[in-house]
């Protein structure tokens, strides 16, 4: 199956191996035709509509603010509008060196924002912690922190690479499993267990 | 300076004076508040506007180096006080005296935990509390396993700490920050106006502002603790990543400093490519300053007015530099490479459109009646609370204050080039946007002069492959595109530097959102927030 996003010929993408294998891996068991149309309507949806969240840290936020300028312009790939919410997002650009301060208010950003979420770390810095990595005072890559999508090496990354980074997550959303039983809803009570409060019991 | 020397002397028999290229004062630390209170209040002194604290650690000694700078002639002296206790060293506070000395000095407690007794804030600025050892201390163990990253929310507290000294005994005070009654609403860190990650705990009574209490560190990348691991052209690179606006301007005050200490002498070429560099990077700037500071005001269009000519200054150095933003650029003995074949052409074609650009920026924005009520007598800094609170630049000149660097301590080449300081007397957000679109024509002016007149030769003299500088101190001030960008240097005759402190012209921009804030609407903070045009990266480090 030759997954492309945005008219992009399937022999221009560098990582062609790598979604192969995670096509077959999702499709081992086989898919019923219905369900499998459904995913696939849903899937074309999102991957054609994603909001990201306004959230940067340094440098790499301002290559960002480019990005959605006039004349790179992430809207004409419907990635439309930075919103300022968590909630109104889809996925986040840590665009940005995440230091030991702001680990516990990204992890809470990234708990608030609402499934399905996904997370591009762009930039060395949120890589692997990029030039300040030896610093006493920054993470070594968001990866610890939260799940990471796709990754957009560059210090900061061009216009270009963010935009060639998020249609990377557009393609993996195309092929991503919404009924066929790998997403399910987590009960109240499965949720509470992993996440104990104080004082609450039941 | 010599009268300046004589005269302290004078009053301070014990004070010793060290030499060097600026007037250096060593006193004792039970004298320090004496020295300070003459410095600020003696006529003939007025040392007014204190620039930076530098925190240290010598092999003997705690201790600090304060620069300050009078408004009378534009001298820059420095104070030595070395406190021997390791144990618990502390010194007098100055925050009575120069109220940004308050943020600096919380910054050098922080590094170093050195009190400041009397200061009535003495908290961490961008360590947690429960942060264990002081980073910039040459024996700090920097073992992740002590200071984990975590996913719990760090401690937070009401209270402040102080130390007071009374009839000869020190004691520590706890006071509140917040009265229990105060309605507090966070503002930050994660919020589109704040321009980065800058926390407001925004104390509010209805609309109005009764104080604020910044909270920075969300992007403290502990830069001057990396330097000291790195030689000296390996150190450069972070300039661009402090105000990445400004990149090209701090690389030029770090060459310029360790050329100075290495006693190499640039070709004329490179210093003319150094000038149109950093007037290139101050348009790009207040560009994008006209861009977001409209966005938060609700005018997103300006936005996109305002970065077509970012774009095409960033088109211009992409070619010569080889990057859109972290240029890496200038180096010690000139800069990288030569100029991009059609420098000069994209330069002219720059300025042939920069006209039609800002009419149309007036046209769309700076005359709209909304934008004017919004600007308009908001956030007033006088000249001497500008002074006071160490706020330069474009939002200094905004008050009136005079404080160009290329101005009044001219370095480079600026010297021979014409054009204007921007004043303004007002102070308010309207005055320091102003200030800033004027300043975009007389950076426009400086590239006019020397886009024709760009020298044959060298573009970067040899310079050793081991660059090693001889042991002493040294300190430099350029202009950035935000203000006074301060840069020391401490040598021990390594190839590496002992202790590099970068002195950003945003820190005392944040320090003084409080004092100008009281009494405003809150809508106002975004305002005032926007026109100082602070950027967090370069105030936390």
């Amino acid at each position: 199956m030759e997954v492309t996003t945005k008219s992009m010929p399937y022999e221009a993408w560098k990582d062609n191996e790598y979604i192969e294998k995670l096509v077959k891996e999702l499709q081992e068991s086989g898919t019923n035709v219905v369900v499998g149309k459904l995913d696939q309507l849903i899937n074309w949806g999102r991957s054609n509509s994603l909001w990201p969240l306004t959230f940067a840290t340094s440098c790499c936020g301002i290559e960002f603010v480019s990005l959605g300028a006039a004349r790179f312009d992430m809207a004409r790939f419907g990635w439309e509008v930075a919103r300022s919410s968590p909630r109104q997002a889809d996925f986040m650009m840590v665009a940005g060196t995440i230091v030991h301060r702001m680990v516990p208010v990204f992890r809470r950003l990234y708990d608030q924002l609402a499934e399905p979420k996904y997370v591009i770390a762009c930039g060395s810095c949120a890589i692997s912690g990029g030039p300040f990595r030896k610093s006493y005072h920054v993470a070594k890559g968001i990866e610890d922190i939260v799940p990471v999508d796709v990754f957009v090496p560059g210090c900061p990354p061009r216009p270009e690479a963010m935009i060639y980074g998020i249609m990377q997550l557009s393609r993996k959303i195309k092929v991503e499993k919404f009924f066929g039983g790998v997403n399910r809803q987590q009960k109240q009570e499965d949720f509470l267990r992993e996440h104990p409060v104080e004082g609450v019991n039941d | 300076m010599a009268k300046v020397q004589e005269k302290i002397a004078k009053l301070f028999p014990q004070a010793t004076f060290e030499e060097g290229e600026r007037l250096t004062v060593c006193i004792a630390p039970d004298q320090w508040h004496d020295l300070a209170k003459a410095l600020r209040h003696d006529p003939d002194l007025n040392f007014d506007y204190l620039i930076t604290i530098v925190g240290m650690d010598w092999p003997d000694a705690y201790g600090c180096v304060y620069y300050m700078m009078t408004t009378n002639s534009s001298e820059v002296i420095a104070v030595k006080v070395k406190v021997a206790d390791r144990e618990k060293p502390m010194i007098a506070s100055v925050v009575d005296l120069w109220p940004d000395a308050g943020l600096f000095e919380r910054e050098v407690f922080d590094f170093f935990g050195i009190i400041f007794l009397n200061n009535p804030d003495m908290r961490r600025l961008f360590l947690s509390i429960d942060w264990k050892g002081y980073p910039l201390r040459k024996d700090y163990d920097d073992d992740p396993a002590i200071n984990p990253v975590s996913i719990e929310n760090e401690r937070q507290t009401d209270f402040t700490e102080s130390w007071v000294e009374k009839d000869g005994k020190v004691e520590k005070v706890e006071t509140r920050i917040f009265q229990p009654e105060d309605f507090v609403v966070n503002i930050g860190p994660q919020h589109p106006a704040t321009h980065g990650v800058l926390r407001f705990r925004t104390c509010v009574n209805g609309e109005e502002i009764k104080k604020i209490d910044v909270y920075m560190g969300y992007i403290h990348r502990g830069v001057e603790k990396l330097c000291e691991s790195l030689t000296y052209p390996q150190t450069l690179h972070y300039m661009d990543r402090l105000d990445y606006f400004s990149a090209h301007n701090y690389h030029h005050g770090l060459c310029r400093l360790y050329e100075r200490a290495a006693g190499i002498k640039i070709s004329r070429r490179a210093e003319v490519i150094r000038v149109m560099m950093d007037e290139l990077s101050r348009i790009a700037s207040h560009c994008l300053f006209m861009g977001t500071f409209c966005m938060d005001l609700g005018a997103t269009s300006m936005l996109f007015y305002t970065l077509r000519v970012r774009e095409q200054i960033l088109d211009i150095m992409e070619k010569t530099c080889g990057a859109r933003m972290t240029f890496n650029y200038d180096c010690i003995g000139g800069v990288m490479q030569d100029l991009a074949p059609d420098f000069q052409k994209d330069v002219k074609d720059l300025l042939a459109v920069l006209p039609a650009n800002i009419k149309e920026y007036n046209k769309v924005f700076t005359g709209n009646v909304i934008a004017r009520n919004r600007m308009e007598g908001v956030g007033v800094i006088s000249r001497e609370d500008a002074i006071a609170w160490g706020v330069t630049g474009p939002s200094g000149r905004a008050a009136g204050w005079s404080c160009d660097i290329r101005k009044i301590m001219p370095y480079s080449i600026y010297p021979e080039l014409e054009f204007d300081e921007v004043l303004a007397t007002e102070g308010d957000a309207m005055a320091r946007f102003k200030v800033r679109l004027e300043e975009i024509v007389q950076s426009a002016r400086i590239l006019e002069q020397l886009v024709d007149n760009i020298p044959e030769g060298e573009y970067c003299v040899k310079v050793p492959k081991v660059l090693k500088l001889p042991a002493g101190s040294w300190f430099e001030l350029v202009e950035g595109c935000r203000g006074v960008f301060g840069v020391y240097l401490e040598s021990d005759g390594s190839t590496k530097p002992y202790r590099l402190k970068i002195a950003p012209p945003c820190l005392p921009l944040a320090g003084v959102v409080d004092h100008i804030t009281r009494g405003m609407k809150i809508a106002d903070l975004i305002t005032i927030g926007g026109s100082l045009d602070y950027i967090i990266p370069d105030m936390d480090r």
